[in-house]
């Protein structure tokens, strides 16, 4: 545990030092982004990789808690403080009613019944113009404040953002040390034995969906009010998938290494500007590349590879 | 509402129904050979109909011709699907194939992005564009292609699992892939065979439906998707269940876009897909009615 600690406290400093790098500029923007892709990354793979349950409609949590922060801070002029949390509470019923009947599917059948779920709320998204604005998006919402300071410039969201994360980030990483998540990873090598040892499976998959499609409805709400911008094309079904390349590429079941994912995907079309077709190929390319040669993701995948280069290196010196 | 306009949209539903029923064929072939849900099946469709538009407009290829040539090159895209990505996969977990598998259609949508570009191409009807009215509704001839083909592809599906060793062999995997190999059958090999044939299913699908709907490298998505649709609907069989459940679907969607809102089309198939598998996941038709190949 004191080892975890220390791990986190490395990377909050590495988290909080980082804009010093930057000054500003560009890059900032993306740094926010990064932050927001962890927070989802990290609800994806509490329900992936602790639960063993895969969704591939994440993205529409992440719209709804958008929408919802959007539409109420809009058109019905809330405080922004207020809505998210009310987006959240929404999206997590919402997930928990649904969680029942879909989390009774199992492997392919649940990643379609989810994939279902998150078109048709990308279709409500497009359909309901007078809600939502529908394909043109909905614009005008306002930035968060708190005590005089509007968070309106790359730094001051960066720093907001990023202490969420790292609020998310402390939290996933107890609720994986804790009874809770020893019972998640009880499920996902086992449903029947882990009901044996008494662990009531059904209820806590739903929890467990519910609660990170409220940690995404959260990262919903803070990209409205970050970009004050929002359209149904953010969150299709691509977004989904790309959701899941992140938790995938860093690693399942591993809190850092959906940073790793998050990070990598979010830079990557950044540093390929040129390449700005060829994205979606490369999406594609490094899903099937890691799982059949990384399938522990970079966390574990990359030490293995050192390990295994200087082991190898050990064995020549010694002969 | 008139009793016309809703035989114009059950019969156009129809024929969009064919093109799911193929599709979902095509799906649960490979399930039932393999355990797999092929996510990638939708894109063999688009392939089809890209190739067959290159044939036709690069090659110069006779569309008689340029059909052939395109199943072939789908078919074998099929095939080294399966040898490259699902094949060598170490750890196949159901979770590993979803995600092996979403990672293959990208790429497949990917390098056909690269190859035809991002535009929506048009390919010829097979035989004109001149409506044929039946009662008080019209008909395009291509409408009736896609009848009379997909009729002849499930006619030599049946034969094919039914008549010969090959298809067999298929059927005994399905029942039980141990026993199968037990009895000498090579397992490996109907499982890549199981993936070419819907291949090119799924190409043969593309091409018929092209000429009403236009083709471009993203079709594929909603495409296969809603075979899938079908296939649940027809609780993953190979046979008349899934046609039923594409001409259900089709015909349902069809009435749904025309009678309530075109908006909402695309999310009726899904609002069906949830309550299938939530209310009867065996599939509209029961276990006992469905043939598992």
């Amino acid at each position: 545990m004191k080892r975890e600690l220390l791990k986190f406290v490395a990377f909050s400093v590495f988290v909080l030092l980082l804009p010093l790098q930057f000054k500003g500029g560009y890059l900032m923007n993306v740094l926010v982004f990064v932050g927001i892709n962890t927070m989802l990354a990290i609800a994806l793979n509490l329900l992936l990789g602790y639960a063993g349950q895969i969704s591939l409609g994440h993205a529409g949590f992440f719209g709804l808690g958008a929408y919802l922060s959007g539409i109420l801070t809009t058109t019905y002029a809330w405080n922004p403080w207020q809505a998210m949390p009310v987006a959240a509470i929404i999206v997590g019923c919402m997930a928990y009613l649904i969680g029942f009947p879909v989390l009774k599917l199992k492997g392919h059948y649940l990643a379609m019944a989810t994939l279902g779920l998150g078109i048709i709320i990308y279709i409500v998204f497009n359909e309901t113009v007078d809600l939502t604005g529908g394909p043109s998006g909905l614009s005008g919402i306002p930035y968060l404040e708190a005590g005089g300071i509007v968070f309106d410039s790359d730094v001051k969201n960066y720093y907001l953002i990023w202490g969420i994360t790292l609020a998310v980030v402390l939290f996933s990483i107890n609720l994986a040390n804790s009874r809770v998540g020893r019972a998640l990873r009880a499920v996902h090598d086992s449903e029947v034995a882990a009901q044996v040892v008494g662990v009531n499976a059904r209820l806590l998959k739903v929890q467990i969906f519910a609660l990170s499609a409220v940690i995404s409805s959260l990262a919903g709400s803070l990209y409205a009010h970050t970009m004050t911008f929002i359209s149904p094309a953010s969150f299709g079904f691509n977004f989904s998938v790309e959701l899941l390349t992140m938790v995938v590429i860093g690693g399942l079941g591993s809190v850092y290494g959906s940073f790793l994912g998050a990070a990598l995907l979010t830079l990557l079309p950044e540093f390929l500007r040129a390449a700005q077709d060829y994205d979606i190929i490369i999406y594609g390319g490094l899903l099937v590349l890691m799982v059949m040669f990384m399938p522990g993701g970079l966390v574990r995948g990359v030490p293995d590879l050192f390990r295994r280069i200087f082991k190898s290196r050990g064995g020549a010196d010694h002969a | 509402m008139q009793f016309d306009q809703i035989l114009q949209y059950t019969l156009s539903g129809l024929s969009t129904g064919a093109i799911y029923a193929l599709i979902g064929i095509g799906f649960s072939i490979i399930y039932n050979a393999t355990g797999i849900i092929n996510f990638a099946q939708g894109e063999f469709v688009m392939l089809g109909g890209l190739l067959t538009l290159s044939c036709l407009d690069l090659l110069k290829l006779p569309i008689w011709a340029a059909i052939p040539c395109a199943v072939a090159v789908s078919t074998l895209a099929g095939l080294l699907f399966e040898r490259l990505a699902i094949r060598p996969l170490r750890q196949p977990t159901p979770i590993n194939l979803v995600i092996i598998t979403i990672g293959g259609s990208i790429l497949i949508r990917g390098m056909a992005m690269l190859i035809w570009g991002k535009d929506t191409h048009a390919i010829p009807s097979f035989s004109g564009d001149d409506p044929i009215a039946i009662g008080g509704a019209t008909i395009l001839p291509q409408h009736l292609w896609i009848l009379a083909i997909t009729v002849v592809i499930i006619v030599i599906n049946k034969f094919y699992f039914y008549h010969t060793i090959s298809g067999k062999a298929m059927r005994a995997c399905a029942y039980n892939r141990r026993a199968a190999g037990l009895v000498g059958i090579d397992v490996r090999r109907m499982v890549l065979f199981s993936f070419m044939i819907s291949s090119a299913m799924g190409a043969v699908a593309g091409i018929i439906v092209a000429p009403l709907t236009m083709i471009a490298y993203d079709v594929g998505v909603m495409l296969g998707l809603k075979g899938f649709c079908a296939a649940i609907i027809g609780g993953m069989s190979s046979g008349i269940a899934t046609v039923v459940g594409g001409l259900l679907l089709g015909v349902l969607e069809s009435l749904g876009a025309g009678l309530i809102s075109s908006g909402y089309k695309d999310a009726i198939a899904f609002i069906i897909l949830l309550l299938i598998l939530f209310i009867r996941p065996q599939g509209l038709f029961g276990k006992a009615d469905s043939e598992r190949v």
